[in-house]
């Protein structure tokens, strides 16, 4: 606990410090970039990009491992990885336009193939003398325990560079995303900005391997993007919320993994980003599981309870057993179907009420329709006292119950 | 030709028939744009085997079968409650539940390293087809011996048991299949049940992943539920002709693949083999590929004709 | 049986809806409509655009969940019956690039009348060929799917539907991004359904060929407006109730008209 506390505050030491910093960075970056990807519905591109990078790793490695002796040189990881990280996004890109088959389809394809192909590779290196090949599984879970001051400076200043290009490039991207017929008439090259968008996924995807691994960093693209669109409909807000909750994931993953040995740090910054969704996807009021269940309920009772009165008042049969029991536990019905005193006044109420929204929408179609048109709401609550005065006064004597 | 019925001919078998009976399930997962579903289940498999682990203490086929299968049953009900409940987008939610549940995977699995427990991701990822060696299998004559037939591992019965069990869902629930696949608000009309038809879809899947999953890694599985599918898919129009080819590929990509692991360094003059399950996966991509560039009915027909 | 308090007319009616209510992010998409679809009748829904028209048939047919509300089939609940109806989908909600032909698409239409060890039957085959026929499509019958113009796709749905030889067939906008010819093909048609004594609820979308094709109307914008026999309830009065301020006088003027002339070029006239 202690520990944790120290890392909290950032008294843990400077390499902890620096790699606490990398992580949220990158994590923002991330959380940025995926809310744009998320918008334009190819979440799981990132799917595709991240296993993709694998063969490339590989090569790089097994280059720099007869080359020099030792296959761990990040930089020329990181350049092999997002070269083999492009081909298999350029192979997706295409699949989807030229041929029949749909983007899910392309992505699997390219996922499963790119990363069987660099498993082949590994099994190459495996049987050289290659120094350093345990490094190389790192990639796959993510390992920041062993990461080296020159490493996590790297991270820490690509990930800064991200996030500067995600702010400068922000407007268009969000056109982009939001109205792409409209970005091409007001002159947008949307094939360009797709490209760049793509790019600054690839980007992130890449420097993020060493951090939380190849399958992991994924979950930095999606969850939370899909977090942050549970508390807001403004896709500017919605961004920066991501950029925002993936930082803070990135904060608390980092830190708890400081707490003891051999906690990985992938898994725990994906985990804190788990945390963050679920408490959005429960508790968000606005779209929350828990607010719209809640909502659905209750617009499921008025209804039923207003077709029950209005039922009543217009002598028509009840069959809905929620109505019922609505009604009978109110008191407006007895146990044998027939209306109470009460529940008979109610229901004309209902029923005049009824009448006089329907002549109020005949009325005023237009300002009908921009108000409640549920018309669950009682109308004195909607309408003022005069407005419905003048509605009575017009109102055609009722009908004789059938 | 002992050395070959005792050291490939299992392995051989095994990835066949998973390679084929993935690929049968695939047609479907393709066509109604569920390509990826194969790839949440596979990764799920990790934590599912863990926790199985954990709770067990052992690691017994069948305890890890069992904990794989309910893993994927709980992504692909976390998957439809957020995609529900929460309105959001398919490929999204999917994305959410199967990267945090492989989370919990790597952490459990990392924690526990120290305990010098042997269950490694590698070994999840790449499978090891090549311990599935065959002892007794000396000589074509043991192919008729029933102590012979005794030794074969068992791995070769499990898969076979998933092959005939998603061969006989396919020929019985052929029409509600298509029928969903084509038209859910139509189906549902007619009370096909397309819902169901959804969910036994689903469900074997993940049974076919994870039988697949102990013998020969996931990464040849997603590969199989996609590439040759996808494959069948731009050489015909025609879902019979369709499923037939995505049969020839798979086998195709399954012996070649197998063969070009075992034989293709020694070509070259290296002393080492490769990873069959890795290579069998890059064969049915490169297939695809050939596909994409030369398919018969690679192109669109049906979007956006309008008179 | 039927409930002995429900209507004459309910009981008669192959699709009755009471009340129903269907809601989407706690707001009401289509409030308490109620409809009692005549049988032998050609009937409209009709409304602007997001008015829940579609919805309403799909709350109808049980695919999409009610909140609220019921709908009978002959005075049966919904649940406990099936086999009158059939269902033309929107052409759009379709990926047409599917692998299946045209007699592959007209034959799920017997979906009920095969078990699973049955791979067809020469009468079904019939049958299916028939439907083609009467849609004009018989010669088509081995093409795929993707291969046809948007008219021919929709007289192919109409088939599918045909070969359930359901009492009641609901259409959702059976003539959107259609040429003139199919429209006058598919109204042909479902003509000669409602002479046999059928039932036939349709999305309409164009106003101006309301009065020349249905007989009842259901005028809609989530809640029900107005619905009885076209000369009764598609009114100038009614309509502007219907569309709030989106239709000018002169084209509400013109839409009541009971014999419009000149209104919209291609559309055959009787």
């Amino acid at each position: 606990m202690e520990i944790w506390w120290r890392a909290l505050t950032f008294t843990l030491g400077y390499n902890t410090s620096l790699v606490t910093v990398g992580a949220m960075l990158l994590a923002a970056a991330a959380g940025m970039v995926g809310s744009f990807v998320l918008l334009r519905k190819r979440a799981l591109v990132s799917d595709a990009i991240s296993h993709s990078t694998l063969p490339g790793l590989a090569l790089a490695f097994l280059i720099m491992g007869v080359w020099q002796g030792d296959g761990r040189v990040l930089p020329a990881l990181l350049v092999g990885a997002a070269g083999s990280a492009g081909i298999g996004l350029w192979m997706v890109q295409r699949i989807g336009e030229r041929t029949r088959l749909g983007e899910d389809a392309a992505i699997g394809a390219v996922l499963s193939t790119f990363f069987a192909f660099g498993v082949v590779l590994i099994t190459v290196i495996q049987s050289l003398s290659v120094r350093g090949q345990s490094g190389l599984t790192g990639y796959l879970v993510g390992a920041t325990a062993g990461m080296l001051y020159s490493e996590a400076l790297l991270i820490a200043a690509c990930a800064m560079g991200l996030l500067l290009a995600l702010l400068i490039w922000r407007r268009d991207l969000l056109l982009l995303c939001f109205d792409p017929a409209f970005a091409r008439t007001q002159g947008y090259d949307t094939g360009r900005l797709d490209l760049l968008l793509l790019v600054l996924l690839m980007a992130v995807v890449v420097i993020g391997l060493k951090v939380t691994g190849l399958i992991l960093i994924v979950a930095l693209t999606i969850i939370p993007p899909v977090a942050a669109r549970f508390w807001t409909d403004q896709p500017m807000r919605m961004v920066a919320l991501a950029a925002l909750l993936g930082a803070l994931a990135g904060y608390l993953g980092v830190t708890l993994s400081s707490v003891r040995e051999g906690l990985p740090t992938g898994p725990l910054i994906v985990l804190a980003a788990f945390a963050l969704f679920l408490v959005s996807f429960l508790f968000s009021p606005r779209r929350g599981v828990l607010a719209s269940l809640l909502a659905y309920r209750r617009l499921r009772r008025r209804v039923h309870l207003r077709q029950g009165l209005l039922a009543l008042g217009r002598d028509e049969p009840i069959f809905d057993g929620l109505t019922l029991t609505l009604l009978r536990r109110r008191g407006l019905m007895r146990r044998d179907g027939v209306a109470t005193p009460a529940g008979r006044a109610v229901a004309r109420d209902a029923v005049h009420e009824e009448r006089l929204w329907a002549l109020y929408r005949r009325r005023y179609p237009d300002d009908a329709l921009h108000r409640e048109h549920a018309g669950l709401t009682p109308i004195g609550q909607v309408l003022s006292a005069d407005a419905i005065m003048v509605l009575e006064a017009e109102l055609p004597p009722a009908e004789v119950a059938q | 030709m002992n050395e070959f019925m005792v050291f490939s001919l299992v392995p051989l078998a095994v990835s066949i028939i998973i390679s084929m009976t993935c690929a049968l399930l695939g047609n479907f997962l393709v066509l109604r744009r569920q390509s990826l579903i194969g790839d949440a289940i596979s990764h799920v498999a990790l934590p599912g085997i863990v926790v199985s682990f954990l709770i067990t203490g052992t690691l017994a086929s069948f305890a890890m079968m069992l904990g794989a299968g309910v893993a994927a049953l709980v992504t692909v009900a976390l998957i439809e409650l957020i995609r529900r409940l929460g309105r959001v987008e398919g490929s999204a939610a999917m994305g959410v539940v199967f990267t945090s549940l492989f989370a919990v995977g790597v952490l459990l699995l990392e924690w526990h390293g120290a305990a010098g427990v042997h269950l490694d991701v590698e070994h999840a990822l790449y499978g090891n087809l090549e311990s599935l060696i065959w002892f007794e299998g000396v000589g074509l004559a043991a192919l008729i011996d029933p102590v012979a037939l005794a030794d074969l591992p068992p791995q070769l019965g499990r898969v076979a048991w998933v092959a005939l069990a998603v061969v006989a869902f396919v020929i019985v629930m052929r029409r509600p299949l298509v029928l969903a696949s084509f038209d859910p608000d139509f189906a549902a009309s007619m009370r096909a049940r397309p819902a169901l038809v959804d969910l036994l879809l689903v469900t074997l899947v993940a049974v076919a992943a994870i039988a697949a999953f102990e013998a020969v890694g996931s990464i040849i599985v997603i590969a199989m539920f996609i590439c040759p599918a996808a494959a069948a898919r731009l050489m015909t129009n025609r879902l019979g002709a369709q499923i037939a080819w995505s049969q020839c590929f798979a086998l195709l990509a399954a012996v070649a693949g197998y063969l070009l692991a075992g034989e293709a360094p020694l070509w070259l003059g290296f002393e080492v083999s490769l990873s069959a399950a890795g290579m069998i996966a890059t064969v049915a991509g490169l297939i695809l590929l050939a596909a994409c560039l030369f398919g018969p009915c690679r192109a669109r027909t049906g979007a956006a004709q309008h008179d | 049986m039927p409930d002995s308090r429900l209507g004459k007319a309910v009981i008669a009616s192959p699709l009755a809806l009471q009340g129903v209510t269907v809601s989407y992010d706690h707001r009401p998409v289509v409030h308490s409509v109620d409809f009692v679809t005549p049988p032998g009748s050609m009937s409209a829904i009709i409304g602007p655009n997001g008015a829940g028209k579609s919805t309403l048939l799909k709350a109808a047919l049980g695919i999409t969940r009610r909140l609220s509300g019921e709908v009978r089939v002959f005075g049966r609940p919904l649940e406990q019956e099936t086999r009158h109806l059939a269902f033309v989908p929107q052409r759009s909600s379709i990926d047409w690039d599917f692998p299946a032909r045209v007699i592959d698409v007209v034959g799920m239409g017997l979906y009920r009348d095969l078990r699973w060890w049955q791979f067809g039957s020469r009468k079904l085959r019939r049958r299916a060929m028939e439907s083609l026929v009467r849609v004009g499509m018989e010669g088509f019958a081995e093409r795929q799917i993707g291969q046809l113009s948007g008219g021919q796709q929709q007289r192919v749905f109409l088939a599918r539907a045909l070969v359930q030889e359901a009492d009641l067939t609901i259409l959702d906008e059976p003539f959107a991004g259609v040429d003139a010819a199919t429209e006058a093909a598919i109204i042909q048609v479902l003509k000669s359904l409602r002479d046999e004594g059928r039932t036939l609820l349709c999305v309409h979308h164009d106003l101006a060929t309301v009065r020349e094709y249905f007989d009842h109307v259901l005028l809609m914008n989530v809640r029900r407006v107005a619905a009885g026999p076209v000369d009764e309830a598609f009114t100038e009065d009614n309509l502007q109730a219907t569309y709030g301020g989106r239709l000018s006088p002169v084209q509400l003027a013109r839409l009541v008209e009971p014999t419009p002339a000149g209104w919209q070029e291609g559309t055959e006239r009787r």
